[in-house]
């Protein structure tokens, strides 16, 4: 279905192992056929002998004052072992990401509609939900606050957190907020220098992470007072830093391992059931195992931020960008969650991969009472290319120039400088991306003779059999950082040990990585054959038993990870290399493992590993921590805040029913460099699901929310794409090595889903002529009839 | 929560009969959604996936007795022919997983103004019914008595749905479905259509645009009159834009439906004109063939 090919500069690219399983090689994942087949065990899937079921009451108003709970009708239903308020919370009451404002079990008030206000634990689900509605709760029902004037206006609308609680170091109904001035700023001088203004305003809907395994897990008692909890999550640890002070328990008292991950995207960096199914366990001595439903996943866990974004680009008349005046206000709902780091890349990394001499940016997070918002693939980057991009195309149409040769006119590339005042010091090919997206054929024009209407806008909806279809082709270009950056010392952790079994050499890797997915655990097991020269490679089950690997998001597990797991099989390689020495004596300083053997690059095969190990195995942990970074300055944005850059390119072709307002998107190429491919058919998935992901923003994907209530709680109204609506994705990969980076590699998940929505839409305003200045595009913008 | 599985149909009407507010349950590709999200905690289900002669249909004097469980997948494969209206709008019913189980029962006993199989009921013409089956005995419901309100349909407490009887087609069928996806999505308007060739009328169906599934009454008139003054019946001949156009408005003017999460009121009118418009000029052009490859 689609075409690859991979290029690029020679030397870290030969780097492999005689191995076709190491790194550069495509291994397939280990996980991939038992999903297929349906036999993988998802959280969802564990049971525990005289384990109860957890469920909570959550709220129906997305703002008011509880006046009071009465829990005495649920506690006497049979089956029911607890019922809990925040009253029985035995440690501190709120936890959070990056500021802890959000309570464990709501505090004499609600803030958005699903917040959790009380627990059940009965021995069965069903007995479970009927109490749940036997807890009665006196609302006082509040106005909520929802829209960027009310919040902006706490002394007429109220304050979703009362000045006095404030936790962030925002104020009034902010929760972050940064500033950023590059060169001149946005000065009557700088604008005299421009000969062409654009100016836009753009909005972008609230899009879900719609992972397809809902929030779960299973809490189980220990013995020494702690919880073993076995959870669906994407940072270990960072759960268990949340966790532990609310449940009144040393860290080293609440540990957790990973359980099967149905898709992440964001969605699992906040807590859900953690807490909840803890705190009944440690209440009940019984383990608790809680699934949410679907609905209820809707209201567990945080969306992408919605954007209303105001962007003014003065361009020369040969098309040279001379300033850019931009703010970007994100909705982040009732409670902070990662508000702060998203602001944060909204802001750096608003402006796009372009030179643009003079900035003025302002990007701030409100407190409303909608739904809270937080990570989401794109983290910050998504809603702004939207708008960039969008900016570049009118641009290059006031211009009349092509908007390809616009946006190379003005691309960055390594050596020059973000608004940010960074010096990007690696590669940087935004130029060569579009253009290699530009030179790929294009798909055939529709043939009207020989249709398959499958094909076509409504497919099997038969909504048309070539009327009213006109085909639209855009580009977009983006930027996205890799790793946590404003000076997150994000580091990675990993245990690898050698030994022999069975007569063979077999390497275990043991690391706290969530595998959410994205195939980290293919990753490891490659880099160690390549490192040790094995082919046998476990890996061990992720816990907190080891160190910390990080959070698996910002593309960073590859790089940070998957760097802790080189370093610790060189140490070990070096470790079992010396131990060669001292038993043999050798001088050569060209040792190395190959094939099971330690190897002179000059003397040959000198002896087996399987010989040199014995009985002795090496078991070694290593850090792997990524350069230093540093805070933006408040004011001015400045400073050296991000690891690394990566970019994507993107080709859209779409096919529009102009008359009903429907799409197909036909072809959407994707052009991205890589760094390096650890394995290539991996990071061709993921820029595909990149791609898909962006797809659904651009055309489908919106939580609805009125009055602060979420209206599509569901997979019947929540929207995402199916097979007939993604198109062939040809991906163009790229290999140009990042000296910085473990292997030159450069993290590859979420660029695709900053850069290829706007080309989608690009195509569609090219096969429309309709302005579109929201996404995602609903068949009412396209016909007038909103 | 009671789970009723009767062997026979005689023991299934008994059963509803002794308990009018069991909810029959026969593919659940409703009932099992809806109670997964909490919309329904029914006192009893009735469970008819025992009683085989549901899911078989029968062809006798020119109609089609379809049975309430025959699946949307085995009306594609078995009575495109027949059914052609129906068939199509069995292809955008869910995924390939739901139209395994759904059938035409579910739908009529759901009465979903965003049912996929109304309006190609509707249009399949007047003589459609709902044969409803209780202890008490057995009724033909006329289609056009079907629908009474938003999830209601006029079946009593204790009656339980046999089949649908429905006129082989005798002339071309078309149905056309809005979703904002190309696939697996709920209707945000439908509309079906049918030429009935034989007693020189027209069919047609709206679905999600108004409380019920709704037949575009004007429109049926204003198309039969001009066909029938026009002698197109028996010629063939172009319709022209401005019969299509004036068609299209009128079915337009039919709907009266309402702004929700999966659409607004203006754009369910709007591509309610543009479904009607294009339906009726693919059935024509059609029947147009068929006329001249018979003359």
């Amino acid at each position: 279905m689609s075409a690859r090919t991979i290029q690029g500069q020679k030397n870290l690219q030969d780097i492999t192992t005689g191995s076709p399983h190491g790194i550069g090689g495509s291994p397939l994942r280990p996980d991939g056929t038992l999903k297929v087949k349906g036999e993988f065990a998802y959280s969802s899937d564990m049971w525990h002998e005289d384990m109860l079921w957890g469920m909570a009451l959550r709220s129906p108003h997305p703002r008011a004052n509880i006046l009071s709970v009465d829990i005495s009708e649920a506690l006497k239903t049979p089956g029911v072992y607890a019922v809990l308020t925040h009253e029985d919370i035995p440690g501190s009451k709120y936890y959070g990401l990056e500021i802890q404002d959000q309570p464990a079990l709501a505090i004499d008030k609600v803030r958005y509609h699903g917040e959790a206000i009380a627990l059940v634990a009965a021995d069965h689900p069903e007995t479970a939900r009927r109490a749940v509605k036997k807890i009665k709760v006196e609302y006082e029902v509040l106005t909520p606050i929802t829209t960027e004037e009310q919040a902006l206006n706490p002394e007429v609308h109220g304050y979703v957190h009362e000045p006095h609680e404030y936790k962030s170091h925002g104020s009034g109904n902010i929760c972050h907020s940064q500033k950023l001035v590059y060169g001149k700023g946005v000065t009557d001088e700088v604008k005299a220098l421009a000969d062409v203004v654009v100016k836009g305003e753009y909005e972008v809907g609230m899009q879900d992470q719609a992972f397809l395994g809902p929030e779960s897990g299973l809490a189980v008692p220990a013995e020494d007072g702690g919880i073993d909890l076995y959870v669906a999550t994407q940072w270990l640890h960072v759960d268990r830093q949340q966790m532990a002070p609310v449940l009144g328990l040393p860290e080293e008292k609440v540990r957790l391992t990973l359980a099967g991950v149905g898709g992440a995207f964001g969605g699992r960096e906040d807590l859900s059931m953690q807490i909840h199914a803890s705190l009944l366990a440690q209440r009940t001595g019984k383990p608790v195992k809680i699934v949410y439903a679907r609905d209820e996943s809707f209201f567990g866990h945080v969306h992408r931020h919605p954007a209303k974004m105001s962007y003014e680009h003065g361009a020369t008349r040969d098309g040279k960008l001379v300033y850019s005046d931009v703010r970007l206000v994100l909705d982040g709902g009732a409670y902070a969650s990662a508000s702060p780091a998203v602001v944060g890349n909204a802001a750096s990394l608003g402006n796009g991969p372009y030179n643009i001499p003079n900035v003025r940016m302002e990007a701030i997070a409100l407190y409303t009472n909608n739904p809270s918002c937080g990570a989401m693939r794109g983290f910050g980057a998504v809603q702004a290319c939207f708008g960039y991009e969008t900016q570049m195309d009118r641009l290059a149409a006031e211009l009349g120039m092509d908007p390809v040769e616009l946006r190379q006119l003005n691309a960055m590339s390594e050596g020059d400088y973000l608004p940010t005042g960074q010096q990007i010091d690696s590669p940087a090919p935004v130029a060569e991306l579009l253009r290699r997206v530009k030179d790929m054929p294009l798909p055939p024009p529709l043939d009207l003779t020989n249709l398959d209407i499958r094909e076509l806008p409504g497919a099997l909806s038969n909504t048309s059999h070539g009327e009213g279809i006109v085909r639209g082709i855009g580009y977009s270009v983006g930027i996205k950082n890799v790793g946590f950056s404003e000076g997150f010392d994000d580091y990675s952790t990993a245990r690898v040990r050698l030994e022999v079994i069975g007569g063979e050499p077999v390497a275990m890797v043991h690391t706290a990585m969530a595998e959410v997915g994205q195939g980290g655990v293919t990753v490891h097991a490659q880099i160690a054959r390549t490192e040790l020269g094995v082919e046998q490679v476990t890996i061990h089950p992720a816990n907190t038993e080891v160190g910390s690997a990080g959070s698996t998001s910002a593309s960073r597990q590859t790089y940070m990870t998957g760097g802790a797991v080189k370093l610790a099989a060189e140490a070990v390689k070096y470790a079992l290399i010396e131990k060669g020495r001292k038993r043999y004596g050798w001088a050569q300083n060209d040792l190395n493992l190959v094939g099971g053997k330690v190897v002179s690059e000059s003397a040959g095969v000198l002896v087996p590993m399987v010989d040199l190990l014995g009985d002795e195995a090496i078991d070694l942990t290593r850090e792997h921590h990524h350069r230093p970074t540093e805070a933006f300055d408040k004011e001015t944005g400045q400073g050296f805040g991000h690891v690394q850059y990566t970019f994507c390119a993107n080709r859209a072709v779409v096919d529009v029913d102009v008359e009903l307002g429907l799409v197909k998107v036909v072809e959407l190429t994707a052009a991205q460099d890589v760094g390096k491919a650890l394995n290539p058919l991996s990071v061709v998935g993921q820029i595909q699901g990149g791609c898909t992901q962006a797809l659904g923003l651009a055309v489908m994907e919106e939580i609805i929310v009125k009055d602060g209530k979420v209206r599509n709680a569901s997979f019947t109204d929540y929207l995402i794409p199916t097979i007939l609506d993604v198109p062939p994705i040809p991906v163009d990969v790229l290999e140009l090595p990042d000296p910085n980076a473990p292997y030159g590699l450069r993290g590859v998940g979420e660029a695709p889903t900053v850069s290829a929505t706007p080309s989608i839409v690009a195509a569609i305003r090219q096969a429309t002529g309709i302005a579109l200045n929201r996404i995602p595009v609903r068949p009412e913008h396209l016909t007038g009839t909103l | 929560m009671e789970f009723l599985r009767p062997a026979t149909w005689d023991e299934a009407l008994a059963a509803k009969a002794e308990h009018p507010t069991a909810l029959p349950i026969s593919g659940g590709t409703d009932v099992m959604v809806e109670m997964n999200f909490d919309v329904h905690r029914p006192s009893a289900l009735l469970d008819l996936n025992r009683i085989t002669e549901l899911t078989e249909w029968s062809i006798t004097d020119g109609v089609v007795r379809l049975g309430a469980a025959v699946p949307y997948s085995r009306i594609i494969d078995e009575l495109s022919e027949p059914l052609p209206g129906l068939a199509r709008a069995a292809h955008t019913v869910g995924s390939p997983q739901i139209r395994n189980r759904g059938g035409v029962g579910g739908n009529l006993g759901g009465a979903s103004p965003a049912g996929d199989a109304h309006p190609a009921l509707l249009a399949a013409g007047r003589d459609v019914y709902v044969e409803a089956c209780s202890v008490r005995g057995t009724r033909l419901i006329p289609i056009d008595e079907f629908y009474v309100g938003v999830k209601r349909n006029s079946l009593e407490k204790d009656e339980l749905i046999r089949s649908v009887f429905i006129p082989v087609a005798d002339g071309p069928q078309q149905f056309s479905k809005i979703g904002t996806r190309n696939a697996m999505v709920i209707a945000v308007c439908a509309f079906g259509f049918a030429l009935h060739p034989k007693n020189h009328t027209v069919g047609t169906g709206i679905g999600s645009a108004a409380p019920t599934p709704r037949r575009a009454v004007e429109a049926e008139q204003y198309l039969q009159g001009v066909l029938e003054e026009r002698g197109l019946w028996e010629s063939g001949d172009l319709l022209g834009t401005e019969v299509i156009q004036k068609f299209g408005e009128l079915v337009k003017a039919a709907a009266s439906p309402i702004d929700d999460v999966r659409g607004t009121a203006d754009y369910r009118r709007h591509s309610l004109a543009v479904m009607a418009r294009r339906t009726l000029t693919w059935t024509w052009n059609d029947y147009s063939k068929q006329i001249r490859s018979a003359a």
